[in-house]
């Protein structure tokens, strides 16, 4: 199986990596970043690219754009690993078109073109008789799409709810162990690497319902937009009420939840009993799926980490190799 | 005894037993029968088995919504199939819930919040747990709901969101189970 990687970050890297030193029947046969990108249809030594790019920041010619890679190198599978943009979904969206258009399987951790243009691509993938897959767009390494659409596979899903953002988690975690306010909790989570410099996203639930509107589109195909999603942050909370929920057993915990027979689309802060599966500490995720025959099932794991988004991604590689017959 | 509601015109009562019987097959389906004889509707059963098992009883508590003077026909009824009432009245909301309220709370008029809820008329605050850090600073309180059963509460929820959100109060509410 041959495929490019566009992006080679954090997620990118991780890919690279795994794929280099788990050798699971993966070729890369071009790389490119923000300013550079690389062709070999032989396979790409990888360990050579990412020594590279540690020295100079760029992975390869300067000349070779991320589109050249995607026109031009012989593949079969597009792993799109740049980073996320809500608003427009640039420039995942214009590079997921462009190897759906040459017939390409498409693997992707990037939120922003599933959710802003699920419908159009999943449509375009299946005219052109590809896969468009993007388990790692939520909930990081926790196989939640390959559990939907394998093993729960016949049933209804009645509800969706957990907890999808590890940085709230990381917050709320600190707050009720240690007393500490959300401005103290969230200087910890910056320092630890869990909270980006403008903590907008994840702290009033942006995150956490763009991956619940991926969930919802998967799951129902309805349309869901994030513009739909009632939306609360953790950004509010005192000591005090993670103190009081304490008293009664309780904490606090960041809910993602989506019941449409109830008409229900939101993200807020839920008093949860201590003792509930979706409780998870620090950067952990956490989904609860409803259905009609399996009733709940939880699936709690590492929602992001290079090497852990590695694994949804090669995860979703391999499912194409096994499902779609082409061998490499 | 509970306050009056109305249903279709007729007045109805609602009231809570406690009540004790045999803990045989059947015996609370004959027991709860003379309920509807009298035009009443259950609106909660909650059991609780006797932990004395030698007494061979079962203690189960209702809240019913009774027409206007049936009472004394019920409680004669429920006599003669054998149940012996234990207690009447009091207590009638037996579903709990708690939220946790976050912003100006006594700016925004505390009492009225709770009172919005209490002139339900179908649920009631029970009990309240406060903190005020500072003068003008955001208090956090824990606030206790009961109501009769969960459709009473998720109505009552949804006046003190409504609340909330005119006062601009961050609401907390549980995560409630689905189904
Ligand atoms: N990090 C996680 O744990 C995690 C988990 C789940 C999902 N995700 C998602 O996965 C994606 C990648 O995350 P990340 O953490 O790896 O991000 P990152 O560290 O910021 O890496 C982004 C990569 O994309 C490249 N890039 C930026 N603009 C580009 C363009 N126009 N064309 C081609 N390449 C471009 C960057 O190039 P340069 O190297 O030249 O800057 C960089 O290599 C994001 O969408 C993120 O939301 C991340």
């Amino acid at each position: 199986m041959k495929a490019v990687l566009i992006g080679l970050g954090s997620v990118g890297r991780g890919v690279a990596e795994m794929i280099a030193t788990k050798n699971p029947g993966i070729t890369i046969t071009g790389i490119a970043d923000s300013k550079s990108g690389c062709i070999c249809n032989e396979g790409i030594d990888i360990a050579a690219v990412l020594e590279h790019k540690r020295r100079t920041g760029a992975c390869g010619d300067p000349a070779i754009s991320a589109m050249d890679v995607i026109k031009k190198a012989d593949y079969d599978v597009l792993i799109e690993v740049t980073p996320t943009n809500a608003l427009t979904g640039e420039p995942a969206l214009g590079y997921i078109r462009a190897a759906l258009a040459k017939k390409k399987h498409i693997v992707t951790s990037n939120k922003g073109p599933i959710a802003l243009a699920y419908k159009e691509l999943s449509a375009l993938a299946k005219k052109k008789g590809v896969a468009l897959r993007y388990e790692a767009t939520v909930g990081g390494a926790i196989p939640i799409m390959h559990t939907l659409e394998d093993g729960l596979n016949g049933n209804e899903i009645i509800a969706i709810y957990g907890v999808l953002n590890g940085t709230c988690n990381y917050i709320l975690t600190r707050m009720a162990a240690e007393g500490l306010t959300y401005e103290q909790a969230l200087m910890e989570a910056r320092e630890m690497g869990y909270a980006e410099a403008d903590p907008t996203y994840d702290v009033k639930g942006i995150d956490a319902a763009i991956k619940l509107v991926i969930l919802a589109n998967t799951i129902w195909g309805n349309g869901t937009k994030l513009a739909d999603v009632d939306l609360t942050g953790i950004d509010l909370l005192t000591p005090d009420a993670l103190r009081l929920a304490e008293e009664g057993d309780c904490t606090i915990r960041l809910i993602a939840e989506a019941i449409p027979k109830k008409k229900i689309l939101r993200v807020s802060p839920r008093l949860i009993e201590k003792s509930h599966p979706l409780v998870v500490e620090g950067t952990l995720n956490a989904l609860t799926i409803e259905t009609d025959m399996a009733k709940e099932i939880t699936l709690t794991g590492r929602g992001a980490g290079s090497i852990e988004t590695a694994s949804a991604i090669i995860g979703d590689i391999l499912y194409i190799r096994d499902h779609y017959g082409k061998r490499a | 005894m509970g306050g009056s509601i109305l249903v279709d015109k007729v007045v109805h009562v609602q009231v809570s037993m406690k009540l004790e019987m045999k803990d045989s097959p059947g015996q609370l389906v004959a027991a709860l029968k003379p309920i509807s004889e009298v035009g009443g509707n259950i609106i909660a059963v909650l059991h609780h088995r006797d932990p004395d098992t030698t007494h061979h009883t079962l203690n189960v508590q209702i809240v019913l919504a009774l027409p206007e003077g049936r009472l004394d026909r019920l409680v004669a009824l429920l006599k003669e199939q054998g149940v012996h009432i234990q207690r009447i009245g009091k207590e009638r909301l037996l579903y709990k819930r708690t939220v946790i309220l976050i912003g100006h709370l006594m700016h925004t008029d505390l009492s009225d919040t709770v009172d919005q809820i209490d002139s339900t008329g179908f649920a009631e605050v029970c009990e309240i747990s406060m903190s005020m850090p500072a003068i003008n600073e955001r208090s956090t309180s824990r606030v206790t709901i009961k109501a009769t059963n969960r459709v009473d509460m998720d109505a009552a929820v949804a006046v003190l969101r409504r609340v909330a959100q005119q006062k601009s109060l961050l609401l907390i509410e549980p995560l409630e189970e689905i189904a």
